[in-house]
């Protein structure tokens, strides 16, 4: 059926290496982010909505090249990483990892935000009657009930990782081994003569992994209704 | 004993009460805007009042003066809302385990059967809140807030969403609640017959202020039923 090249089995398991590091990482961050957003007032709470959201609205070449601006080897935060604690993120994989959780952390966050939001606060607050700290309160109530909106996020921001080109290829380049995921092995192939039949193969294989995330996220979505009713 | 004297100006009339009371079931009597749900709230901590004193046995829970507020967690007071709000993503077993978890009390089997017994809800364990009925759930959050081992128990209008047979069906309890738990309580309610059956002490709340208080003789005389 599909004859894959061991070049494009790098690419997918770079892809897919890439995309899950992301996702794992920026969950936890993401969920911070957005309880504050859903259940905390505070000053510049507006400015910091806007700024997850930056790399939706900035063309991804953009947001690249200020990701490597800050986090190249020279760049203010990067050139600190790489003296101090030894971590690099240009022209590695993981560069392309910090690049496709940033690209896809708008995606991931807002999911959760709506479903902490949609969180009954009365619940909260019988919770706290019957003895629960504040962070017990999130731990065993908020949370759980938030759940499903939170793996619908992993699963958005993880398609979103996947698809993740612009600021990839302009942050760590197209290394393949290295750095070159499925995108980028796509726009080297269309670029390449005889390369057409190699780079269909990818797209087939793109669509498969995107479609997959949406189905599980449209069946987390689903499961999240029942929950909140209790049933 | 329970020591309240607080003010707060809210949307509506601005509440100004103030009791102390030795009732094993104080009443907290009046119509729907009185301000008794906005006065247990600030009893259970959810709200601060703009001025005044809230101590239950001598300890001080709110007082603005010394900016003392202690936080809805470490109050020991339980609370069955008007609503309920079971937790839906446990069964009834977790629900009422809650409090005990919370305050990382000891496992009692006894006072837990004790409890799931008077209340009758043995066999509703595994059910999640969504497959219960009006006067189960109502029930399953007596029992929650009883399990917590609260030192005070606030209900407010526990028969208030029900209808005529189901108020039937739970009054018992309540009256088996006062004379078996030994917890004080707060009862809210509107309505002067279950006064009757159940407080020991009634303040009369009106548009936020206290205009009478003392046993069943100050309550108002039914002139119909309802």
């Amino acid at each position: 059926m599909l004859d894959i090249s061991p070049t494009e089995w790098t690419a997918i398991e770079l892809s897919l290496r890439v995309a899950t590091v992301a996702t794992l990482v920026a969950t936890p961050v993401g969920v911070a982010v957005a309880w504050l957003l859903a259940r905390r007032e505070f000053w510049g709470k507006a400015l910091l909505d806007a700024f997850i959201h930056l790399p939706l609205v900035l063309p991804p070449v953009v947001t690249g090249y200020l990701l490597l601006l800050t986090f190249g080897r020279r760049g203010l935060i990067g050139a600190w990483l790489a003296d101090h604690l030894g971590i690099v993120f240009a022209f590695r994989w993981t560069g392309a990892a910090l690049a496709c959780g940033i690209m896809s952390f708008p995606l991931l966050v807002r999911p959760i935000r709506l479903s902490i939001e949609a969180v009954d606060r009365r619940l909260e607050q019988a919770a706290a009657t019957l003895g629960a700290a504040p962070w017990q309160v999130f731990v065993t109530v908020t949370l759980p009930l938030a759940l499903p909106g939170v793996l619908a996020g992993m699963v958005l921001g993880f398609a979103k990782a996947i698809g993740e080109f612009g600021a990839t290829i302009t942050f760590v380049s197209n290394i393949p081994g290295e750095t070159q995921v499925i995108s980028s092995a796509i726009y080297s192939l269309i670029q390449t003569p005889d390369g057409d039949s190699a780079a269909l193969r990818l797209v087939v294989v793109s669509i498969l992994i995107s479609t997959a995330a949406l189905v599980a996220s449209e069946w987390f979505a689903r499961r999240a209704l029942l929950r909140l009713h209790g049933i | 004993m329970l020591r309240v004297d607080v003010s707060k100006r809210l949307g509506g009339p601005t509440i100004e009460a103030s009791f102390t009371s030795e009732g094993r079931v104080t009443g907290l009597f009046g119509a729907s805007g009185a301000g008794k749900t906005s006065l247990i709230n600030m009893i259970a901590g959810l709200s601060r009042p703009d001025r005044g004193i809230i101590a239950i046995d001598g300890e001080t829970l709110d007082e603005t003066a010394t900016q003392t507020h202690v936080p809805v967690h470490r109050r020991r007071i339980g609370y069955v809302f008007q609503d309920l709000r079971l937790f839906p993503h446990f069964d009834v077993r977790q629900n009422l385990d809650y409090g005990r978890r919370m305050n990382r009390l000891a496992e009692d089997g006894v006072q837990q059967k004790r409890v799931t017994d008077m209340l009758d809800i043995g066999h509703l364990l595994d059910r999640r809140p969504g497959r219960l009925s009006g006067g189960e759930r109502q029930r399953v959050a007596l029992g929650r807030a009883l399990l917590s081992q609260p030192r005070l128990l606030l209900l407010d209008e526990p028969l208030g969403s029900l209808d005529e047979e189901r108020k039937e069906e739970i009054l018992p309890y309540l009256v088996r609640l006062r004379d078996e738990a030994g917890i004080p309580m707060v009862y809210v309610s509107h309505d002067p017959s279950e006064m009757r059956k159940l407080a020991t002490q009634i303040v009369m709340l009106r548009r936020g202020r206290v205009t009478a208080f003392g046993g069943a003789e100050i309550l108002p005389v039914a002139l119909a039923p309802g």
